[in-house]
């Protein structure tokens, strides 16, 4: 209280203060003016001001300050003379004219007065004229008005002629307004018969208007413009709005499936695509703009306000969009569908993404409605099929390259037989160089559905699932899983005969798989990452479980080129075992043709995986290998072997010392897996097939030179095989048992002297 | 609960031939054919005394020359069936004087004496033990002269001992043998026609179907036999990737059927959808020469190959009791172990149940006993027999 009271005063204070108002009601200056000793002042006392100045002023002082009264004193004086002099002028003419200006007012006092006699005259005519005028002014003002309703009686009894000749002249919109004007009059004053005559007519003629319009309404060739006058004069005419909305959709419908069936016929997808959109979809959105105007946003008047037609119509339009985009999504799906060449992903892109662009404007155009996210929907399910027909398509690429690694490793074998082995490294090199060039240009295609411009790139699929499900995971890991998957398929589908595979394509996928492992995995799925920019929120496939993969790939590749070789090498052996009768045979005097075989086909096994694979580690032998293991062998064991051999207690130790030798070696797996080196390749052929050698000797019973004969193949095999394997000792081992064995179905056990079969050998 | 330790017994000679005493069901017995050019040849019976661990044997003489194949009548103890080839001393003889000869196999049905099982139970420390072996009595021939090398003989399984069936080379010849087993008269034979040297390498009698079909193996072909009509009903072309070695047929299931072969594998067929097998293994790193269900507990396989290794296999899942034993046959029980176990198990997986390395050579046979189910013998070249038994805690599982 205290304080809202300071203030008001506070406020009054300014507000004197700018009135020049002080507390008391006096100004300032007045105070100010009181000052008798102010010397310009009107409340001036020379006596106060003397007396001042003598008690406050020195001599000097009150000296200078009589100079300077004096001084201006004597120049007010002089001022005041000019002045006077001045004005004295001024004043004689002054009072000529005031004596001047009293003559002129007299001569205006008088004709005032006869003007205002002449007033008073006009006025008492004016008033007499008036008077008479006043009945015919009445009459004039009655007959406007009857003019004016015959006019419009008139109107009304044209109405039905200009009506119809307004019909005759197809201007619809006059003819409505015509009748609009008149109908609120016929409807009043329908009681009476002439004007009921009138209604009745118009009512005819509007009806058959309304029929005309409604025809051409339902004919469909006039244009969207057209139509639309069309629903507005109709809707003037007191039409239901829903049937007009119904007539003007199903209208539409006509038109836009005109349109769907113009698109069935396109060829190319980005012309199909663009028709669509220029078509369909342009007349969709001008159905759409037009129906809204017409429908949803006209201005509501009268009664039509109250049936709450835009909600309605708003209802059936989304219902007519979704069925017409459901249709028209329809034929674009089968569209895209169809589209399988891969060669050129860009037309596609580009086509969807005009699509998903041009949906934009629908979705603008009617907010809420679920057109848009269905065309991502379909945008997205294209992506997937795409990718899924790319990884067909590496899939068939890659079917394919091997197809023609295979013709270029038959072709050359028959043409000129030393060209096959030298290109097998390029072979190899330009097939996984090719299939490189093919992921990436498959990235690079697929890479396109990201890209900035394309709309729906910023889409959630295309930003996430797209780049680590899509493309990383179903694209790139599959098709290395396919890799991997095909050539285990070489292994089992192939049959153990080996027939179908030729072996050099084992040993080149087997190569294609490890260097998959050892790098080229990782550099496809770095690139894709770095490409797609994957974030790895999903779980996906780690690069190590691939490279696991892959080389268990390549080992089984590797343990079957292993196998069949071995195999085909097994055989020959094999053959030559059964075939010949060894109890008949002539003394040996050649080493037999098909261990030569055996060496070649080793030789040329060697070259081709030395190719492919690093030469390996092997154990340190000796310069003279070939002759001093199996010297040693033929020499001193064998003849502690065979010689007393013929009592029984010598079969006891002939088991017992093979029994001791078996003890200090190791345990030979024959069929068992391989490194990835030349030397544990050639090993493995070579177990296997020296061993199936051993089996097939056993099952046979051999005169004196079958013995011989074998003596001589398997010194010749030792001369030759000690140098492919990794642990000489394992073909000696193998060969002594041969021999051995041998020895033991032997009838006639006359072994042959060591220098003669190495003269035999050497006679090759 | 420690397994017992294998039992081996080493022969003189290199074998191949093996087979259990079938008609025997009370004590342990194998035959054991050897192979020699030089020496007399000779069946070794072996019989082991479970209890002890203790293995004994006779030796019977076999003069007719080296052993490729025996097998023992169902009906007779004392029946048994070898197949060999001429002996070596004869061959070389013919082959010095002529410098020709031919290598021939003959099939022969033999008696052992009677006197085998009283007058030679020693020890096989003993060394002296086989100076004077009895001889075989040869019962009949099987005279095959006109159809080529027999490989094989086959007693009728279950049968009176009086059915015989001999392979010989690309020829099965259905023999009947009279009640004394003295004189053989082929009944019905059929023949593999095709082109190349056809010969089959091993056969099997069913015991299905009242003992009316014969499985044969021919390079990688395995045919089926009705021998009614001594007819092929089925043929699995290229069952192995490389030759058939052996088959056998599962003992409780009519239409199953084991092989194995070359490529190393073991094969499970049914024979009425010869497309795929059923199920394949492939354990071993060489050839499989020998195959075998447990004539009782047919999810028990055995395996023996060139690897040296015998490798026992549990296949339950395509054996007649997939679900374990539904039956608990006290009697077979060792009841004291009873409560150890719990009744209610999981069902078994097809696993490896063990592999056994005492062989240092190729394994060319391997056999169960036909008086103990969970006993079995296998033979390596080098004439090596090992006993071995199925592991305990596996055997309860089974039974329990």
């Amino acid at each position: 209280m205290y304080g809202n009271f300071s203030r008001k005063r506070r406020v009054h204070g300014m507000l004197k203060l700018y009135y020049g108002l002080n507390e008391e009601g006096k100004t300032v200056d007045q105070a100010e003016s009181m000052n008798p000793c102010d010397i310009n002042g009107t409340h001036f006392d020379p006596e106060v001001y003397l007396n001042k100045l003598r008690r406050e002023c020195s001599l000097g002082e009150l000296m200078d300050q009589e100079t300077c009264m004096v001084k201006q004193i004597r120049s007010l004086d002089s001022d005041m003379q000019t002045l006077v002099y001045e004005n004295y002028n001024k004043f004689i003419s002054a009072t000529d004219t005031i004596r001047k200006m009293k003559n002129d007012f007299k001569k205006m006092e008088d004709e005032m007065d006869c003007l205002s006699t002449n007033m008073a005259a006009i006025t008492e005519f004016s008033a007499h004229i008036s008077g008479t005028l006043q009945d015919q002014h009445a009459q004039i003002t009655k007959l406007s008005g009857v003019h004016t309703l015959l006019r419009k009686l008139q109107f009304l009894f044209e109405l039905p002629a200009r009506l119809n000749k307004c019909l005759e002249l197809q201007a619809y919109s006059q003819a409505v307004s015509s009748h609009r004007r008149a109908r609120c009059v016929l409807q009043q004053y329908s009681h009476m018969p002439s004007f009921r005559g009138i209604q009745d007519d118009c009512h005819a003629i509007m009806d058959k208007l309304a029929q005309e319009l409604r025809q051409k309404f339902r004919d469909g060739g006039s244009s969207a413009k057209d139509l639309s006058e069309c629903v507005e004069l109709l809707l003037q005419l007191d039409e239901p709005a829903e049937e007009l909305c119904d007539k003007f959709l199903i209208h539409a419908q006509s038109r836009l499936e005109a349109n769907l069936r113009g698109l069935e016929a396109e060829t190319d997808i980005l012309e199909f695509i663009d028709r669509g959109c220029n078509e369909f979809v342009s007349s969709l959105c001008l159905v759409i703009a037009s129906y809204q105007e017409l429908f949803v946003n006209r201005p509501q008047e009268g009664e039509l306000a109250s049936k709450n037609i835009p909600h309605m119509a708003i209802g059936k339009l989304h219902a007519f969009v979704d069925a017409m985009a459901t249709c028209y999504f329809l034929l674009v799906e089968r569209r895209i569908q169809e589209e399988k060449s891969v060669g050129d992903n860009s037309l596609l892109v580009r086509a969807l993404d005009r699509f998903h662009r041009r949906l934009q404007a629908v979705a603008k155009l009617l907010p809420g409605s679920a057109v848009p996210s269905q065309g991502t929907e379909i945008v997205v399910r294209a992506a997937r099929e795409r990718i899924k027909q790319y990884l067909a398509a590496l899939q068939r690429f890659y079917l394919d390259s091997l197809r023609d690694v295979r013709q270029a490793l038959a072709a050359p074998r028959l043409a000129t037989g030393k060209d096959a082995p030298a290109s097998l490294p390029e072979l190899l090199s330009s097939l996984s160089a090719s299939i490189l060039n093919q992921i990436k240009s498959v990235l690079a295609s697929v890479h396109l559905f990201t890209a900035k411009d394309i709309t729906f790139s910023n889409k959630p699929y295309f930003k996430g699932e797209f780049c680590s499900q899509g493309v990383r995971e179903s694209l790139v890991v599959n098709f290395i899983k396919f890799v991997c998957q095909s050539s285990r398929q070489f292994c089992e589908s192939a049959g153990d005969r080996g027939g179908s595979t030729p072996p050099a394509l084992l040993l080149l996928l087997s190569r294609l798989c490890l260097e998959y492992e050892t790098s080229t995995i990782t550099y496809i799925l770095t690139l894709t990452d770095e490409q797609f920019l994957v974030q790895h929120r999903s779980p996906v496939t780690a690069v190590a479980a691939l490279c696991g993969e892959a080389r268990e790939a390549a080992q089984k590749l590797l343990n079957h080129y292993v196998k069949v070789q071995g195999l085909i090498i097994s055989q020959m052996l094999r053959k030559s075992v059964e075939t010949r009768d060894w109890v008949n045979t002539i003394e040996p005097r050649n080493v037999r043709a098909v261990m030569k075989r055996v060496v070649e086909d080793t030789t040329s096994i060697d070259v081709q995986v030395s190719l492919l694979y690093e030469e390996g580690t092997r154990k340190a032998h000796s310069s003279d290998s070939s002759k001093r293991t199996f010297s040693v062998y033929s020499g001193s064991r064998q003849q502690t072997r065979y010689a007393p051999s013929y009592t029984p207690s010598a079969a006891m130790d002939t088991n017992f010392l093979s029994n001791i030798h078996k003890l200090f070696s190791e345990r030979i797996d024959i069929f068992s897996p391989v490194e990835f080196n030349k030397v544990s390749v050639l090993t493995g052929i070579i177990k296997i097939s020296l061993k199936t050698f051993l089996e097939c000797v056993r099952l046979r019973t051999f005169g004196r030179y079958g013995l011989q004969q074998i003596q001589v193949d398997c010194n010749y095999l030792q001369m030759y095989l000690w140098r492919f394997v990794s642990d000489e000792n394992l073909v000696h081992f193998l060969l002594d048992e041969i021999v051995g064995s041998t020895a033991h179905r032997c009838l006639d056990p006359a072994p042959m002297e060591q220098s003669v079969i190495e003269v035999i050998c050497e006679r090759g | 609960m420690e397994d017992d330790a294998p039992v081996i017994y080493g022969l003189e000679f290199q074998a191949r031939a093996l087979t259990s005493q079938t008609a025997e069901s009370d004590a342990i017995r194998f035959l054991v054919g050897t192979q020699s050019l030089k020496f007399d040849n000779q069946i070794h019976i072996i019989d082991f005394d479970d209890e002890n661990n203790i293995i004994s044997k006779s030796v019977l003489l076999h003069q007719a020359g080296e052993i490729w194949h025996i097998s023992a009548s169902p009906a007779d103890k004392a029946v048994l069936s070898t197949c060999y080839n001429k002996n070596a001393t004869q061959l070389l003889s013919i082959f010095v004087a002529t410098s020709e000869s031919r290598v021939v196999t003959c099939g022969a049905v033999w008696r052992m004496p009677p006197e085998w099982e009283s007058g030679s139970h020693e020890s096989p420390d003993d060394p002296h033990n086989s100076h004077n072996p009895q001889n075989l009595e040869l019962l009949c021939h099987l005279d095959n002269s006109a159809h080529g090398n027999a490989s094989s003989v086959l007693w009728e399984p279950m049968g009176d001992g009086t059915r015989v069936i001999s392979l010989a080379d690309n020829h099965a010849l259905l023999w009947d043998l009279t009640e004394s087993s003295t004189q053989a008269t082929i009944s019905s034979s059929a023949t593999l026609e095709g082109k190349g040297q056809l010969k089959f390498t091993s056969g099997k009698w069913s015991p299905h179907h009242n003992c009316t079909q014969l499985a044969t193996a021919n390079d990688t072909a395995i045919r089926g036999w009705d021998l009614r009509t001594m007819s092929q009903i089925y043929c699995i072309e290229n069952a192995h990737g490389q030759l058939v070695r052996d088959l056998d047929f599962n003992p409780n299931k009519q239409y199953y059927l084991a092989s194995c072969g070359d490529d190393c594998k073991v094969k499970f067929w049914d024979v009425r959808n010869i497309n795929e097998p059923v199920k394949s293994l492939e354990e071993h790193s060489h050839w499989v020469w020998s195959v075998r269900y447990n004539h009782s507990h047919d999810q028990l396989v055995l395996t023996g190959s060139s690897d040296s290794r015998v490798i026992l296999s549990n296949m339950v899942s395509i054996s007649s009791e997939p679900f374990g034993h539904l039956v608990d046959d006290d009697d077979l029980s060792d009841g004291e172990d009873n409560n150890q176990y719990d009744k209610s198990k999981e069902p078994l997986q097809d696993s490896i149940i063990s592999t056994y390395e005492e062989h240092e050579d190729s394994v060319y046979a391997v056999e169960w006993s036909s008086a103990d189910p969970w006993l079995f013998a296998s033979l390596s070249y080098d004439g090596r027999l090992v006993i071995n038994r199925v592991p305990r805690a596996l055997k309860y599982h089974i039974l329990l």
